[in-house]
């Protein structure tokens, strides 16, 4: 589904942020992305959501050579991902329905599939009942609760998470990364980056670990 | 296929319709900062509006009169009643002249008599000292000012005439006096349309940036140009017809208090002239001008830095 060979990524201040970087996530796996902070894990998040192409090597994501991608396909390929942030990003001049809905009012859905899709999607988390609020009315877990509604509510095969329980006490987090599993239990890729290791070693998913750009040692050969 | 297509087209401009009242809830959210724009723009889109409104009626007053030239041809005193009349018997076979049409002293003393009212002043002057007067109308073709000219050159070259003078010279002065102010207005129009549309560019823009990190989230979940291009374009939209309308009311009030003292002066000069309002005109003009501006200055400001804006990191909101 996700699929490194051979990435290079420089900037222009020489600094090699990814160097000869392969790996490979099968459809409907779930995998965490960890390591220390300048390893790289944010710079590869962004080649997968095509914020940033890869200086050398290939990136193939759902069958796609992001490489080959043109400008103007970057927001038909970024609907195939959902994206949770650590900061949940939500708008808030729009309720939590408005927020859910975004996504699905871009691609331009009919209003009686959002209302069902969101609806859907919201009692998925358990917010349900509070899609007339505004997130600012809302705690930490459930803005990123809602986040993880905006995420999925397009129904991505992909879903892509960058630290989302970094701001969650421990009981938020595990609750957030029970969320993840169902998910992917139900077919979609999950791809999440973290620091929270306690958390990664208690579930039985694979680790990608980075260090200084490259695969730490110990992971290469998976 | 064909129900595909209408429903697509319903859901089409359904979407617009959704975001066309989106973009006005935000104004309307903001009332003072809208207004104050709206107001901007209405009082520039009035101005030119307003004089073109007073150049207008200037010119239908100007266009009552009669327009064709008519040349008074002033007698030397020598002159006598037998040379007169055969003077115009020559002049009426002119290829050029119309028609002729003539006026002894006496006959010019009774009529300055009847008009002036200074009766009694003429009456204590020894002698008449009004000259015999010719009133000639050129034939339609020698309309061009080139052969009144001729016209009148070749007039005045005659030895029994003391002076030949066109009457509606004023008249075309009055007119190409007209021309210049329409131009001008014009001018003043261009310039302060580009000035509604610096006005709702900067708006815009300023939206825009307030608006930096809501763009990079949208952009993150698949938000094209174009989508996010939208919203803006309608506040523009929204900008230009609500300051078109302000433009209209303005008016209506200032030309409301213009129209007392204008038919006032009028009735001074014996007319029943009565200020014209082009209210309907206007009222299509303004918001249509306004909505043009609008959009094309939302359009600008779009372009240039809407492109800008590009997610960098995947957490957009720092």
């Amino acid at each position: 589904m996700i699929q490194f060979t051979d990435v290079y990524k420089r900037y222009t201040n020489r600094h090699e942020a990814l160097s000869g970087l392969s790996f490979e996530l099968q459809q409907g796996e779930m995998a965490f992305l960890t390591g220390h902070s300048g390893a790289g894990k944010s710079t590869l998040l962004k080649l997968i959501a095509l914020i940033e192409r890869s200086t050398h090597g290939q990136v193939f994501v759902n069958g796609q050579n992001l490489s080959r991608l043109k400008k103007g396909k970057i927001p038909f390929y970024r609907r195939q991902i959902g994206l949770v942030f650590q900061d949940h990003n939500l708008l808030h001049d729009r309720t939590v329905f408005d927020n859910v809905a975004l996504p699905l009012v871009i691609a331009g859905e009919s209003h009686r599939e959002i209302g069902r899709r969101v609806r859907a999607s919201l009692d998925k988390v358990g917010l349900l009942s509070k899609e007339r609020q505004l997130p600012i009315a809302l705690s930490g877990g459930e803005q990123q609760r809602v986040g993880i509604a905006r995420a999925v509510v397009s129904r991505p095969p992909i879903l892509l998470a960058d630290e989302p329980t970094g701001n969650l006490d421990p009981d938020l987090s595990r609750d957030i990364m029970q969320l993840f599993e169902q998910f992917n239990q139900v077919g979609v890729t999950v791809f999440i980056a973290t620091h929270d290791l306690e958390l990664v070693i208690a579930m039985p998913h694979r680790q990608i670990v980075l260090e200084a750009g490259r695969l730490a040692p110990e992971y290469a050969v998976l | 296929m064909k129900k595909w297509f209408s429903f697509s087209l319903k859901s089409y401009l359904l979407r617009h319709l959704q975001v066309m009242l989106f973009s006005l809830g935000r104004l309307w959210r903001q009332p003072f900062s809208s207004f104050m724009t709206m107001a901007v723009i209405g009082i520039a889109l009035a101005l030119p509006a307003g004089l073109f409104v007073l150049l207008q009626n200037v010119t239908h007053v100007s266009s009552n009169w009669d327009d064709a030239s008519q040349i008074s041809l002033f007698l030397k005193q020598d002159v006598s009643e037998k040379e007169a009349k055969q003077l115009k018997t020559k002049i009426r076979d002119w290829p050029t002249v119309k028609e002729v049409h003539y006026q002894n002293a006496d006959q010019s003393l009774i009529e300055f008599r009847e008009l002036s009212g200074l009766g009694s002043l003429l009456d204590s002057l020894p002698d008449n000292p009004l000259p015999a007067v010719m009133t000639l109308v050129p034939t339609e073709s020698t309309t061009s000012d080139e052969d009144i000219q001729f016209l009148l050159r070749d007039l005045s070259a005659l030895p029994e005439v003391e002076q030949a003078q066109l009457d509606m010279a004023w008249l075309k002065r009055l007119r190409s006096i007209n021309q210049l102010l329409e131009r001008g207005i014009g001018l003043l129009g261009i310039l302060l349309s580009l000035s509604v549309l610096l006005v709702i560019g900067n708006t815009i823009r300023l939206a825009i940036i307030n608006r930096q990190s809501e763009i990079k989230v949208m952009k993150l979940v698949g938000a094209t140009n174009r989508f996010i291009r939208r919203p803006f374009l309608y506040t523009g939209f929204w900008y230009g017809i609500l300051g078109g309308f302000f433009a209209w009311s303005t008016l209506l009030v200032v030309l409301s208090m213009l129209s007392e003292p204008v038919y006032h002066l009028a009735s001074l000069y014996g007319s029943e002239f009565h200020l014209q309002w082009f209210t309907g005109l206007l009222l299509l003009y303004l918001p249509l001008t306004g909505i043009f501006l609008g959009i094309l200055g939302a359009w600008l400001a779009v372009g240039r830095h809407l492109r800008a804006i590009e997610p960098d990191s995947i957490k957009p909101c720092p």
